[in-house]
């Protein structure tokens, strides 16, 4: 199936990424070469196959409970857009 | 010198024959002299290396030395270094110097490798040919209007041109062997987990894995011994206990099973790429190893599904960068949702944008089970065939890539001709896999081709002894491009 002009509008709200007009063009062709791509897979029988979602089967590591990190907010916040008093900066979200 | 394997190195270190600074000034030489060329570094500094080196020549004069101690390196532009910015090759890092080491970087740093500089790369690890870079494509050094292959890129180009003699990259979907294969040097992704991937820059959480670049696979063992290691703070690092990669080099290949998978001969392999494997293959055989034909009946569905979970975790992945925390931030707006979709326009580029889009489509509402979770299941089946394989057979050999380096801009335009370009490389980074490429001889054009090795789970050490077998009696390696003289 191919994507419209419409679903690529849509997919670029939901992933934050302004595209210009005649970008969203070459963007839809090249998008619609991949599904064809990748429709290839998806005529394969899965029936009872379990779906392997890591590289290794290993199950998640627990540790204590307890903060390990130490505070290091200025060396984090030294690399950030905008800060002010310890606080990321962001534009005007509630007039 | 910088011909040298890092055994030699060490050695002449030890001796004193060679001083770690005036190692490092070689290389920064070459670098210096070179590098406007090439393009395989985003970052070098003489000051910082040069300090690193002296550490590394007090630590030698007070007996405290390792092996690796003096012998400069170079990172993937992933890794996250204090000592240098971590641009991951794209606009959006361009300016970020990370707070902190990943543990890669340290337990190098540890084992006393002085750090000239960053390599080149394709944005966040994404292509097969460096030319998805912000800073420009790293070019071959066998033929400068080539590329070197990706998305170690850089690193490949900087071992094959002797600016270092090593490097370190990652490997997502054969983003090592590739372009080892392509750049005429040797690289090893080792098994998902023995590498830990804090402060590696994440692509796709689920198959990025750390390894190396260097001239041969003695030198790769060696290096993979001191990165290599449980590191609590990622997640899947695996418990294990610390291996000397290097204990299998050289040992005899008299009765080793060599599994051929024959979806890795098929048409579509350049006829010189299946020469020079199959005269490798001949020469396995000459020395008592036996020749097995192998089925991997799913392999070939493996760019088809590398390209569903790849981009998928990558539009998860990249949503950190929002212009808040780190990185750019857009200058003109008009509200918080512009800030953010303004800013990833600027700061991603075009492969970097498909990718997310591609990843965003796959998982969004009513397309998660026909797309993510279906290629989860097929991801099942293709590592399944490796599990049977090995069951007749104790390495697996193929080509890396069905051709040598191609023209920069052959395949810029056409995405999906450049994702069958990973059709060998793929299956193995699915199923988790260690797996290495060694030099094995040139085509008519003089290109050099690549041995694909892969091994069964934690083989490395195996896989690294049959590589130096071969490599102890061929030269392919230590040959260095005409256009890069030493």
């Amino acid at each position: 199936m191919s994507l419209t002009p419409d679903d690529v509008r849509r997919l670029a709200r939901l992933a934050r990424i302004d595209l210009e007009a005649e970008e969203s063009h070459a963007v839809l062709d090249r998008l619609n070469q991949v599904l064809g791509l990748i429709d290839e897979m998806r005529r394969v029988d899965t029936q009872g196959i379990e779906p392997m979602s890591h590289a290794v089967d290993v199950s998640q590591r627990l540790r204590a409970d307890e903060a390990l990190e130490p505070d290091r907010r200025d060396a984090y916040q030294s690399v950030a857009p905008a800060v002010q008093e310890g606080l990321y900066l962001v534009p005007k979200v509630i007039e | 010198m910088l011909n040298s394997t890092l055994l030699e190195l060490s050695g002449l270190l030890a001796a004193k024959k060679l001083s770690s600074v005036e190692l490092t000034r070689a290389c920064l030489e070459r670098i210096g002299r070179l590098n406007a060329e090439l393009n395989a570094f985003i970052s070098f500094d003489e000051d910082k290396a040069l300090a690193a080196a002296r550490r590394a020549d007090e630590r030698r004069s007070k007996g405290d030395a390792a092996a690796l101690t003096g012998i400069p390196i170079a990172h993937k532009d992933l890794f996250c270094t204090t000592a240098f910015r971590t641009t991951c090759g794209s606009r959006m890092l361009e300016n970020y110097t990370s707070p902190y080491d990943a543990h890669v970087v340290s337990e190098l740093e540890r084992a006393g490798m002085p750090l000239v500089g960053k390599c080149n790369m394709d944005e966040f690890g994404m292509g097969s040919s460096n030319e998805n870079s912000y800073f420009g494509p790293a070019r071959n050094p066998w033929d400068k209007r080539l590329v070197p292959g990706g998305s170690s890129g850089g690193s490949a180009a900087a071992v094959a041109a002797r600016l270092v003699p090593v490097a370190t990259g990652t490997d997502t979907g054969g983003s090592i062997r590739q372009p080892a294969a392509l750049s005429g040097v040797s690289g090893i992704k080792p098994t998902y987990g023995v590498c830990s991937r804090y402060g590696m820059v994440a692509f796709a959480s689920s198959l990025d894995q750390a390894g190396v670049l260097g001239k041969c696979a003695a030198d790769l063992a060696l290096v993979l011994t001191a990165m290599a290691g449980f590191d609590e703070r990622d997640s899947t690092s695996l418990e294990r206990p610390k291996e000397d990669y290097s204990r299998a080099l050289g040992r005899s290949v008299k009765g080793l099973r060599i599994g051929l998978p024959k979806q890795y001969f098929a048409d579509g392999v350049d006829p010189d790429v299946r020469q020079r494997v199959d005269d490798a293959i001949r020469w396995y055989e000459s020395q008592g190893a036996m020749r097995v034909e192998v089925d991997l009946p799913n392999a070939a569905l493996g760019v088809s599904v590398y390209y569903v979970i790849a981009p998928a975790e990558a539009s998860s992945n990249l949503s950190r960068f929002d212009g808040v925390r780190y990185g750019h931030r857009a200058k003109e707006y008009d509200d918080l949702a512009g800030m953010y979709s303004r800013t990833r326009a600027e700061g991603f580029g075009a492969e970097v944008k498909r990718r997310i889009l591609v990843g965003t489509y796959v998982l969004s509402h009513g397309y998660y089970d026909a797309y993510y979770l279906q290629a989860q299941k097929v991801r099942r089946l293709i590592a399944r065939d490796f599990t049977m394989a090995f069951q007749r057979c104790d390495v697996l050999m193929g080509p890396v890539a069905p051709s040598t380096a191609f023209a920069i801009g052959a395949k810029a335009d056409d995405p999906v001709q450049m994702y069958l370009g990973d059709i060998f490389t793929v299956p193995a980074s699915l199923a988790g896999l260690p797996c290495l490429s060694i030099p094995c001889g040139f085509d008519r054009k003089g290109l050099p081709v690549g041995l694909q090795l892969m091994g069964n789970y934690f083989a490395e050490a195996d896989l690294l002894g049959v590589a130096s077998r071969y490599q102890e009696a061929t030269d392919w390696h230590v040959r260095v491009p005409k256009e890069t003289p030493l």
